[in-house]
């Protein structure tokens, strides 16, 4: 084992390696709807309106989740599978707070007048709105990954303690969560 | 094998078997399901996905066989249409509708369904792991997903042919408005919904596909196989595999907005709208030429993606077939990244004539016309590389200089096309469909064909029927020139593309008999592939059997492995690589494999 990690290159593992490009792609998808956005914003009849307050505290909650989940990738690491089990769970929460807010904004927005979809809307606000959708569909899925490996956390049988799965989803979350940071500075002072 | 040295420095004592070792025992507890069905084999997805690929291309060309009876034969009534098609052809005459959901359909399968999952997706799923020295692909699971994703966007796409209202049937691109409207035509309604369905399903089934075959052949070869030692076939299917990778998430964003816009109401592309027969439609601000702009930057790569595996498997074929070292190997890798590059910039020159900036419209038709570098470096190479060859003429052969010739044909009407001036005049004719049906539809056939003849017997240990096969490539090559040329004729004489009926119109009447005789051809070229088919079938059970490891004296490692692998390809170690995979006619010998040691006498190249 030690010979072969010696003599050989560390290479990055395949899975990780699909995860980046996978991260590639996704970046492609919402590099397109900006572009879009931008597109569409030097047209005619685009509203403007302030991005929704509570944006601010989704952002501030998806930064916290990515502290949490580092810390948890170190707990795993250092074998200390209590404060593991604890941060994944506080990671996976403060996901579905993220979600939450955003769907609270949405809320906020509408009860301005703003509506998102449907015959009254402008493509400003439902740019917004599939945008903002999309990444928190996202964050969904990291959600869901946190879960699977949340029960793999309980699993009476561990065959081998490989911190691969949890250096997966903590990569693709720290990605969600860079995404979104892009795409909020994007829509309050870019687009 | 440095492949197996990844898994286990990062998955910890205990799991050495995991990927590597257990192989060298397969058929262990495979059933039929796990074996033919959900196969996480990639030679066996590869086949799914080659077979499936054939239904759909007869499928696809019979729908084009229907609506060349509409143009070539526009007065006469065919009453075994109606059995058929229904009230789809009342009284044995294609009705319009109808037509327009043909060509739809007919676009839309044989770009995505045949050329893209058929063509790439079998050959990198059979050729990766094989020729880069792998197990496997990367994830072997995802790699099944995909195919199964690719499949269940077959089942709804072919659903969409029955349903009351019609497939789509407002072009291939799915333009907006005809695609958001429901109420703008019959086929925008069901039809259309499945179309997105079906179109987003294999969005994912490529993406699936193309993550795996980045990430194997990056991260899995075998020991001593360096980037500059791979076959040019896994060069291209892996540039292919990155221009899906970057462009289809791309499309996918264009049809997020398009479900908005149908079904939620939204303004992305619709606006000051009157539809008949519905009233002024409350959409505002929206922009049609948005969804060209985000459909074609995944359009363009997109023929690329269908272009690059055939290039890469001709470059193969040709070279083991001339007994000949491929002609500039490093300049065939630059020029396929230099198309690669090209690709993403190129997108507008499908939309000269949407009222685009002219100044912009220049710097689009300089890139375009960039193009024609690599792609004639690739020619050259490829001229030379047949050139004082000692050329075996086997059916796969003849399919790759079959591919050579229509590349040239159609790749130089390309030239004019690009020009933002020209376009002015031939846009939307004749001489468009000519040009892209040479170059990207027939020229990839050409490729995929050429696939199929050469890794057949590695394939299913048969050999393919030699004469069926000469006779299958001459009526298709002649045929696809008879097809297209005179095409290029009625698109010069301004004659449009998409017209129903031109019996009627003063100025392209006289055409009627040239549009009779490319529907003749079209059927008998049709016809011929029937023949391949029966060869195809037939050769599964029945072919001649290969007898010897290496049937084409080539030096590729798919060669090494047993005449029928099983999961896992080489039962002990994986063959270790030791030069380039072109090394033909060197020092006197006829070929030296990849996995022969450099001798110490051995001249260089």
């Amino acid at each position: 084992m030690i010979a072969v990690q010696t003599k050989e290159p560390q290479k990055i593992h395949p899975h990780k390696f699909t995860l980046w490009v996978a991260m590639g792609s996704i970046v492609m998808m919402f590099a397109a709807l900006t572009s879009a956005y931008i597109v569409k914003k030097n047209q005619s009849s685009w509203l403007e309106f302030d991005l929704p307050k509570i944006f601010w505290y989704s952002t501030f909650t998806i930064l916290m989740s990515s502290v949490t989940i580092h810390l948890a990738t170190k707990a795993f690491k250092a074998r200390e599978i209590e404060r593991y089990r604890v941060l994944i769970t506080v990671t996976a929460l403060l996901g579905v707070a993220f979600i939450t807010m955003q769907w609270l904004g949405f809320r906020d927005l509408e009860s301005r007048n703003i509506a998102l979809t449907g015959p009254k809307s402008n493509s400003a606000a439902s740019f917004l709105f599939v945008i903002t959708g999309l990444h928190m569909l996202h964050v969904l899925g990291g959600v869901i990954a946190l879960l699977v490996i949340f029960l793999r956390a309980y699993a009476v049988k561990v065959k081998n303690y490989s911190s691969l799965p949890i250096e997966l989803v903590g990569t693709y979350w720290h990605f969600v969560d860079a995404l979104w940071i892009y795409l909020f500075i994007f829509c309050n002072w870019i687009g | 094998m440095s492949n197996e040295a990844v898994i286990h420095a990062h998955a910890g004592a205990g799991t050495h078997d995991a990927h590597g070792d257990h192989h060298h025992e397969h058929h262990h507890h495979e059933t039929f399901i796990t074996k033919y069905v959900f196969s996480q084999d990639h030679k066996m997805i590869a086949k799914q996905f080659l077979i499936t690929g054939m239904f759909w291309a007869v499928l696809g060309g019979l729908m084009s066989v229907l609506f060349r009876l509409q143009l070539g034969y526009p007065d006469a009534t065919f009453p075994w249409l109606e059995d058929i098609l229904g009230k789809w052809a009342k009284g044995g005459h294609i009705s319009a509708e109808a037509y327009y959901a043909l060509v739809t359909t007919h676009g839309t399968v044989l770009v995505f369904f045949v050329l893209t999952a058929g063509l790439s997706g079998t050959f990198a799923n059979f050729l990766i792991p094989l020729q880069v020295g792998a197990r496997d692909m990367a994830s072997p699971f995802l790699n099944m997903l995909s195919y199964w994703f690719f499949f269940t966007a077959s089942v709804v796409m072919l659903s969409s042919i029955f349903v009351e209202t019609g497939p789509f049937s407002g072009g291939w691109t799915a333009y907006p408005p005809l695609s958001a409207l429901g109420s703008a035509s019959p086929g925008s309604q069901t039809g259309m919904d499945l179309w997105l369905v079906s179109m987003a399903l294999f969005v994912v089934s490529s993406l699936l596909g193309g993550l795996n075959y980045i990430a194997t052949i990056l991260n899995m070869r075998t020991k001593g196989m360096s980037m500059t030692r791979l076959p040019l076939t896994i060069w291209a299917l892996f540039f292919t595999a990155v221009l899906g990778v970057l462009s289809f998430p791309v499309l996918f964003s264009g049809f997020i907005l398009l479900i908005f816009d149908r079904n939620f109401g939204t303004s992305f592309y619709l606006s000051d709208i009157f539809v008949n027969g519905v009233g002024a439609l409350p959409n505002e601000g929206g922009s049609a030429i948005l969804y060209q702009h985000l459909f074609w930057f995944l359009g363009h790569p997109e023929v690329y993606i269908i272009l690059l595996p055939a290039m890469g498997m001709v470059s193969e074929i040709l070279s083991v077939n001339s007994r000949k070292p491929i002609f500039g190997y490093m300049a065939m890798i630059g020029s396929l990244f230099a198309i690669a590059i090209l690709a993403f910039l190129v997108w507008a020159h499908h939309m000269f004539v949407t009222g685009l900036n002219p100044f912009l419209g220049s710097i689009f038709v300089l890139l375009t016309l960039l193009i024609a570098v690599p792609s004639a470096i690739k020619v050259f190479n490829w001229l030379t590389t047949l050139w004082r060859g000692n050329i075996r003429f086997t059916p796969g052969m003849q399919f790759a200089i079959g591919f050579v010739s229509l590349f040239i044909s159609g790749g130089l009407t390309g030239i004019w096309l690009g020009n933002s001036a020209l376009d002015i005049h031939l846009h939307d004719t004749y001489f468009v469909v000519a040009h892209f049906h040479i170059v990207m539809g027939v020229a990839s056939m050409f490729g995929m064909f050429a696939g199929i003849y050469h890794w057949f017997p590695k394939m299913y240990g048969r050999y393919l029927n030699n004469t069926l096969g000469y006779v299958h490539f001459w009526i298709t090559i002649a045929g696809a020139y008879m097809i297209f040329w005179p095409m290029h004729y009625e698109g010069l004489a301004g004659m449009p593309r998409r017209y129903y009926d031109y019996s009627i119109w003063e100025s392209f009447k006289r055409f009627g008999e040239l549009n009779r005789f490319i529907s003749t051809v079209a059927m008998i070229v049709f016809s011929a592939q029937i023949l391949f088919l029966f060869n195809f079938f037939y050769s599964i059970f029945k072919g001649r059997k290969v007898t010897s490891l290496n049937p084409w004296g080539s030096n590729t490692l798919e060669w090494t492995t047993p005449l029928r692998p099983g999961h896992g390809n080489w039962p002990g170690e994986i063959p270790e690589v030791h030069r380039w995979a072109y090394d033909y006619g060197k020092d006197g010998k006829d070929f030296i494999s990849q996995t022969t040691p450099v001798g110490a006498d051995e001249s260089h190249h």
